[in-house]
């Protein structure tokens, strides 16, 4: 089995957001990248199905140099080789469209990747990759088995969840549980410093642009109420917030 | 014209779906033209109707047995179909996972612009820019929308939707259905039924590890049924299997913006505020005075949670 995953590189979810240059670009000065948190389950449950019925990973990133420590991290954890798109990943189509076009060069049974990367959060890049492709694609997946050329999947549905099962290939955005996150060991990590990693370009352009970055209005001082008298807060609902 | 992708449950048209159709009519306003609904289920004449009284001037409903149950790449394909025979050029869907997969599918096969979490009406005065919520409500970000099809899907809460007395015109689609998007074979769904949907709710009570164990779950929901509210718990608790992992609220969970967020023994780590951080109204209830969620909220009550929810319980029930 073939199996494509792909990461993002996104800052660590407890970062301090900011933005430099007019706020034209975001402040990565004291940033930690990681690879993105969802894409980090779809890469530990391709591990597994490696480890349980053998099977190759090539991790794929779509982004500049800088994401290079993410995808040696993911070689490290267990992938096989990568590949790097030189390109910022700046608008979900054309991020697609790059995964659409290694996929279709390296006929993965497989492409897996997070439900939706923690910066943009738009949750569509695999949906338009299994357009392209012509495959079938299901989000969020919270449960994957392969048994030969059947995959068998749990997927999140609003106020539950859905089995289903759909023949090879598929595309998949994936979330927790489907397996825990993994850390690499010391093996992986020397192994992944000569493991493969090939740039190519990119192709096409994208279709969206940012052209301002902003932060929330700070929040007021939040107005505290005696535990005993806690019944004062329904009144504050409805007369103050008007929520009730 | 604009097209509105509309979720129907059970019959009815999603209350998400109607602030969409709002939002597509108020777009539509901007650009001179008019706001059709897509209605893909099973719903009667008069409930599409109610289209119009959020502004679509048109409901087109597509109403084949095979589209009873959601299904994302039978419904994208409806959709990008609409799109080309409609000729729209921007499609309006209220954000949801199900959506999402809808829209990234037709987005595919139409070549569009897809934004989501968008969190205002677009500004036309220099092209088509939107407003949209980044780093999971962190931040926002002004983005330029090139596309010649350009889809959004649109955060609860973003628009509040004034209903008016018109109506829409229903007309029956019968869009082509290929056998390969019912290739996927549905075995089992498990669902909640009687319960209030989460990501639809206008108020939620939450609760955290200060709530001790599922047992302890009753005055949590007592206040939830006194307010008609969802309920909604924080990462921890769904991991330690004692709420079902669809009311995981956070970062990697469900991200909700109601009117009312009420959260009780969460401390507010980082990631859970992530998913609440665009509620209207934040209310905490904890016992340590520290908890960090108090710096993001609106009201606060330092306090046992098994002592103020009975109180909050009774002064709800009081005041009905």
């Amino acid at each position: 089995m073939k199996i494509l995953v792909c990461i993002s590189s996104v800052p660590d979810t407890t970062s301090k957001i900011s933005f430099t240059d007019g706020d034209t670009k975001l402040n990565k000065a004291g940033v930690t990248y990681i690879i993105g948190p969802y894409d980090d389950y779809a890469l530990a449950r391709a591990v597994e199905l490696k480890e349980q019925s053998g099977a190759t990973i090539t991790v794929l990133n779509v982004g500049g140099a800088d994401a290079e420590p993410q995808i040696r991290k993911a070689l490290a954890i267990g992938a096989d080789d990568a590949i790097r798109v030189d390109v910022e990943p700046t608008d979900s189509f054309f991020v697609a469209e790059q995964i659409a076009a290694v996929a279709k060069e390296g006929n993965y049974d497989l492409i897996l990747m997070g439900r939706e990367t923690s910066d943009y959060n738009s949750g569509v890049v695999h949906g338009i990759v299994g357009e392209m492709l012509g495959i079938p694609s299901f989000s969020p997946v919270m449960q994957l088995d392969v048994n030969g050329n059947e995959a068998s999947m749990t997927r999140e549905i609003e106020g539950g969840k859905e089995k289903l099962t759909a023949s090879l290939p598929l595309v998949l955005g994936c979330q927790e549980p489907i397996a825990e996150w993994k850390i690499p060991n010391m093996r992986g990590i020397m192994t992944a410093r000569t493991k493969p990693l090939k740039v190519i370009p990119a192709a096409g352009a994208a279709l969206t642009s940012t052209e301002k970055y902003s932060l929330p209005a700070p929040k007021g001082a939040c107005k505290m109420i005696p535990a005993e008298e806690a019944e004062k807060l329904i009144e504050l609902l409805k007369t103050e917030a008007k929520v009730l | 014209m604009i097209l509105i992708f509309t979720e129907i449950a059970d019959g009815a048209i999603k209350k998400s779906s109607l602030e969409a159709i709002y939002y597509g009519s108020k777009v539509a306003e901007m650009m001179g033209t008019t706001a059709t609904a897509l209605a893909i289920g099973s719903a009667d004449a008069a409930e599409l109707a109610k289209a119009g009284n959020y502004g679509a001037t048109k409901v087109l409903h597509a109403a084949d047995a095979k589209l009873a149950n959601p299904n994302s790449m039978a419904y994208a394909s409806v959709l990008a179909e609409t799109v080309k025979n409609t000729g729209a050029k921007v499609v309006v869907a209220a954000k949801s996972s199900f959506a999402d997969a809808v829209t990234a599918r037709a987005a595919g096969a139409l070549k569009a612009a897809v934004v989501g979490n968008v969190t205002e009406l677009p500004n036309l005065s220099n092209g088509f820019q939107v407003k949209v919520s980044i780093f999971t409500g962190k931040a926002f970000a002004d983005v330029n929308v090139n596309g010649d099809v350009k889809i959004l899907a649109i955060k609860k809460n973003v628009v509040a939707p004034v209903e008016s007395s018109d109506s829409a015109s229903v007309e029956s689609i019968s869009p082509i259905l290929a056998d390969n998007l019912f290739a996927a074979k549905v075995t089992e769904t498990i669902k909640a039924t009687g319960t209030i949907s989460l990501p639809e709710a206008d108020l939620v009570v939450s609760g955290g590890r200060g709530m001790k164990g599922p047992e302890h779950w009753q005055p949590l929901l007592d206040l939830a049924d006194a307010l008609g509210a969802a309920t909604a718990c924080s990462k921890p608790v769904s991991d330690l299997d004692w709420r079902p992992h669809h009311e995981h609220v956070g970062q990697t969970g469900v991200k909700v913006s109601p009117n009312l967020y009420i959260a009780c023994g969460i401390s507010g780590a980082i990631q859970h505020l992530a998913g609440v951080n665009s509620s209207k109204v934040l209310v905490v209830i904890n016992k340590d005075p520290e908890a960090p969620f108090f710096k993001a909220a609106d009201y606060g009550i330092v306090g046992d949670v098994f002592e103020v929810l009975p109180k909050l319980t009774k002064a709800v029930l009081a005041s009905k």
